[in-house]
Formats: C-alpha cells, structure tokens, sequence
C-alpha cells in the first residue's frame, strides 16, 4: 500500500488592510486629556493647597478673566512686538552674513573665529550690557533676542551653503551660472531645508529671551506679568501666562512648519 | 566644433599634500559632428579629462582646444552619471535653467524647455520635480536640460551607469536617435563596451591611471544603427578586441589601486 505524502498547503489571501496607526490621534488627545483631568482631581480631591497648584479650571477660569479684562492682550502684543521684530532682525542677519561667510573664504576667515567664540556665550547674559547701551526700553530686549535668533540660523545658512552637493554647483556651472547665480539659483535654494531648522532653533530661542529679558528688565510683557504673578503668589495667573507661552511655542513651530512646506519644493514632506 | 586635447596633464594635490597624477598627456581629436566614447578602467581619469572639457577644471599642463563656428553658442554642456538635477526644480525649469541664466526671457526659455522636454519623451511630466520620476526619466531630464543651451559639444559623463539594464538599453537607443538628428559633437565617457561600440563613430581606450590614449578604434558599422545590431557576431567580435585591449589595463589598475585609496 502506498502511503500517500504528507502535503502542506498554505494560502496567503487578500484581506481588507487596516489604516496604520489610525488610533495613534486618538492617543494622543487622550494622553494630553489625562494628565488634564489626573491634575484636575488630585487638586480637587488630593487636597493641594490652590496656592501650590490650582486646578485646570481654576487656571482657565484666570485665562479668561485676563482675556476679558484686557490685561492677555496687553502683555501678548507687548511680547510679540518684541519677538518679532528681534527674531526677523536676528534671523535676517544671520542669513546674510551666514551666506557671505560660506561664500567669501575672507569673510569666512574673519567671521569664523568670532562666531565660535561668542556662540557659547548664554545670550541672556549679554542683556545688563545691552540696557547699558540701548537704555532700559524696548531696544535692548529687542536686541538680546536677536542675538539669540542670528546664531542657530547663521551657523546653519553657513553650513548648508557650504555643504550643497558639487555636483549641483558644477551642473550650474557649466550650464553658464555666474559665481552670483550659483549662490542665489542652487546654493540657497539647497539650503533652505537646513536654513528653516535654525528658523526653529530660533523661535525657540526668541521665545526663551523674551521671556528672560521681561523677567529681569520690564514692566510688560508674558515675561513680566508670570514673574510678577508669582510675586503676588497669584499661582493660577502665573500658570496661565505659561500656557499663553506653550501655545506660542506650538503656534510659532506650526507656523514655520506651514512656510517650509510652501517655499521649499521639490522634496517629499 | 572640433575639440582637440593636447598633451593634457593634470594631478591632483590631496589635502595633504600628495599629488595623484590622473592625466599623463592626453592627445586626441574629436572631429565636428563625431561621436567619440571614452573606456577605460575606473579612475583612469575619464571624468577629469571632462570636466577639463567643459571648463569646470584646468589642466596641470596642455590645453584644449575648440575649433570651429561656435555660432555665439555655448562650447559644451555636460550629463552627469547622478543626473544632478535642481531637486526644488520641476522638469521644465530645470531644462530651462541654462537659458535663465543666460537671461533668455521666460516665454522663450520655457518655450524651447518645452520642445526639448517633447524631443525627450516627457511631455506631460513638465511640472513633475525629479523625485517624482523614475532614473531613466531623470536622466531624460539631465540630457534635454544639456541640450537646452545648444551646445557646440556635448559631454556625457557615464550617463546611463546609474539606470538598470532594461532602461539603459532604451536609452541607449534614444541617445543614439537623438544623435542622428542633432549631429552633435559628442565626447562620451562609459565602462560599457557594447553601449560605446554602439552610439560611436570611434571608441579611444584609455590606459589605467595616469590616464593616455591606449588606442583608438574607428567601429566599422554603417549608420543609421538598430538593435538588431547587438545580435550581429561582428559587432561581437570588435567588442571582444576592445575588451582584450582593456583587459590587461583593468587587471593592472585593479590590483594597483589596492591600498592607495583611489576609488576601485
Ligand atoms: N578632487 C580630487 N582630488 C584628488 N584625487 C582625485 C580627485 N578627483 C579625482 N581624483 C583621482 O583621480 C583619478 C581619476 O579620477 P576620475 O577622473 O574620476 O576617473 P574615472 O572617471 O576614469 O573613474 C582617480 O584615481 C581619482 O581618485
Ligand atoms: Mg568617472
């Protein structure tokens, strides 16, 4: 009798594919919603005295009496005029001498020593020199924040500069691109993906200044009004001026997010 | 435009100091409207003795010399093995990039991108950026935005090395397609003895490096050229006596470039 062979048959079939990840928003808001509520109740239940720690609606309820009462706005504008124009007067600079450096090897030779000397310096520490310069006014805070913003972008514009691909450079080249046109038609555009990282360096650091400066030298700002807060020991104040900062750090990384995806092209996202 | 390459020299000065001598005297002619391709064993000096063409490098000694009615075009414009694409570009712009630099007005220049970009089999990716595409599609790219400028000669630096074997044969024959109406001069560097004996009108076979002139072989097969010719044991044959004369140059160049750190 043959015995018959033994034979494994295995079927791989179609089947409906499932979203990857399709839980992962869900997760997220969930994680943000817990912390949340777990503060919310240990503040209610666990017995933490307010003045340690209010409890989130405690803080939104100041949020909203600061907004309506006028006082959110006034601090806001008086910090974001100082934000913006240090991180375009920072940012900008540091473009232009970032380009020129990685250009000219002159200009390299003379920029080169002086960046890495003063890069380390913790920029906040040049603010008591800046006032003594500029005043007390908003000069000097608008200064000390674009010192922080020049150097992540100036470094960064160097480093892109230099690092685009030769080929690139030789295929402009020898297609007639002048040393000019090589610079503005393929070395900045190949740039400006490391460019925008020194961008977010920068409002990181334009959001960190501004609120060290208005610490130690003004009257306004999200700055002042958290230091003073604290004074006062008005702990639900103080906590709502920081999540005023959390949601301009959020809202300035979207932002530059939203520009990057516009201006750089060409390169999947 | 006739190019000639006389007694061309060039050594490289390494950061520290070393000199690699690539080019050891050069000499060859490449007559107006011939198809010329360079073999030789890799780092042999094949893409320096380019780039001195195209003006992108000097050389140590010699010259280059370019004759003929230039007609106010450009002398030469090159095709890169890694394509070299503007990647923030989409296809037309950068076919048209030569002619923007050049100041040819927009309409013009993307007028004539446009036309190439057709000549080129393209037409309805104008507005596709290279990452969009395939090689072969990139490389498409790469020799239409040469030909943009209209160059007096043009330079091929190994062009299809980077595509698969299917693709390299189609363009292959595109290549020699668009050489049949263009009759550009066309210096064409390649490690690929069949595509060389089949696009040109002489093939030069170089030395290992220092990079000289081996020997110059002039192919004997009548234009215009099909695949069918690929299956011809003629065609065979004169690929065999090319590989014969590279053989010994590439097994010599493989075991020196050991332990030196040129690239094997
Ligand atoms: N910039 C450079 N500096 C030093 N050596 C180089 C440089 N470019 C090429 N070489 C050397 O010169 C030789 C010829 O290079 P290349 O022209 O690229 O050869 P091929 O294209 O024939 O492979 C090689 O040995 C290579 O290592
Ligand atoms: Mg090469």
């Amino acid at each position: 009798m043959a015995t018959e062979a033994r034979r494994d048959v295995v079927v791989l079939e179609a089947r409906a594919e499932r979203a990857e990840g399709g839980w992962r928003p869900a997760v997220r808001a969930a994680s943000l919603a817990g912390v949340v509520v777990a503060w919310e109740l240990a503040t209610r239940l666990g017995g933490i005295p307010a003045v340690f720690l209010p409890p989130p609606t405690a803080v939104a309820a100041e949020l909203l009496g600061m907004a309506t009462g006028g006082e959110l706005w006034r601090s806001l504008q008086a910090s974001l005029v100082r934000i913006v124009l240090g991180f375009l007067l920072g940012t900008g600079a540091g473009v232009v001498v970032g380009t020129v450096a990685a250009v000219s090897p002159l200009a390299e030779a003379v920029v080169d020593p002086l960046i890495a000397a003063t890069y380390p310096i913790p920029k906040i520490a040049l603010l008591p020199l800046l006032v003594l310069w500029l005043g007390i006014g908003e000069a000097s805070k608008v200064a000390v924040i674009a010192i922080g913003a020049f150097f992540p972008v100036a470094v960064g514009t160097m480093a892109g500069i230099r690092g685009t691909d030769p080929q690139l450079v030789r295929a402009a080249v020898s297609l007639g691109a002048s040393p000019f046109q090589v610079v503005t038609k393929v070395r900045l555009p190949a740039s400006l993906p490391v460019m925008f990282a020194g961008f977010r360096l920068a409002a990181g650091m334009s959001l960190l200044l501004v609120v060290s400066a208005e610490m130690i030298a003004a009257a306004t700002g999200i700055g002042f009004t958290i230091l003073h807060a604290g004074d006062l020991m008005q702990t639900s104040k103080l906590l709502a001026a920081i999540v005023v900062l959390s949601a301009l750090g959020v809202l300035s990384t979207w932002g530059l997010q939203a520009l990057e995806r516009k201006v750089v092209r060409g390169r999947p996202h | 435009m006739q190019v000639r390459f006389e007694s061309v020299h060039k050594t490289y000065r390494r950061r520290d100091g070393t000199e690699v001598p690539a080019l050891a005297g050069v000499d060859l002619a490449v007559a107006s409207s011939e198809f010329v391709s360079l073999v030789g064993p890799s780092g042999c000096g094949k893409s320096t003795l380019l780039l001195i063409a195209a003006g992108l490098l000097p050389p140590t000694s010699g010259r280059v010399v370019f004759e003929g009615d230039a007609g106010g075009r450009p002398r030469t414009a090159v095709v890169f093995q890694e394509f070299a694409l503007f990647p923030w570009r989409t296809v037309l712009d950068n076919v048209a990039f030569g002619l923007e630099v050049r100041g040819v007005g927009r309409a013009e220049r993307l007028e004539r991108a446009a036309a190439l970009v057709r000549q080129v089999g393209l037409s309805g990716f104008e507005s596709r950026y290279p990452h969009e595409l395939s090689g072969g599609m990139r490389q498409r790219v790469g020799i239409a935005r040469a030909l943009c400028v209209d160059p007096a000669v043009l330079l091929m630096d190994e062009p299809l090395s980077a595509l698969d074997a299917q693709t390299r044969q189609l363009l292959q024959e595109d290549i020699l397609r668009l050489w049949e109406t263009t009759r550009k001069t066309v210096l064409y560097v390649t490690h690929n003895i069949q595509e060389a004996v089949f696009l040109s009108d002489r093939v030069v076979v170089m030395s290992r490096r220092p990079g000289r002139v081996r020997e110059v072989l002039s192919v004997p097969f009548p234009r215009p050229r099909t695949e069918a010719l690929l299956a011809d044991p003629e065609f065979g044959r004169f690929c065999h006596r090319i590989w014969s004369s590279l053989k010994e140059e590439a097994r010599a160049a493989l075991e020196e470039t050991h332990g030196d750190g040129s690239p094997a």
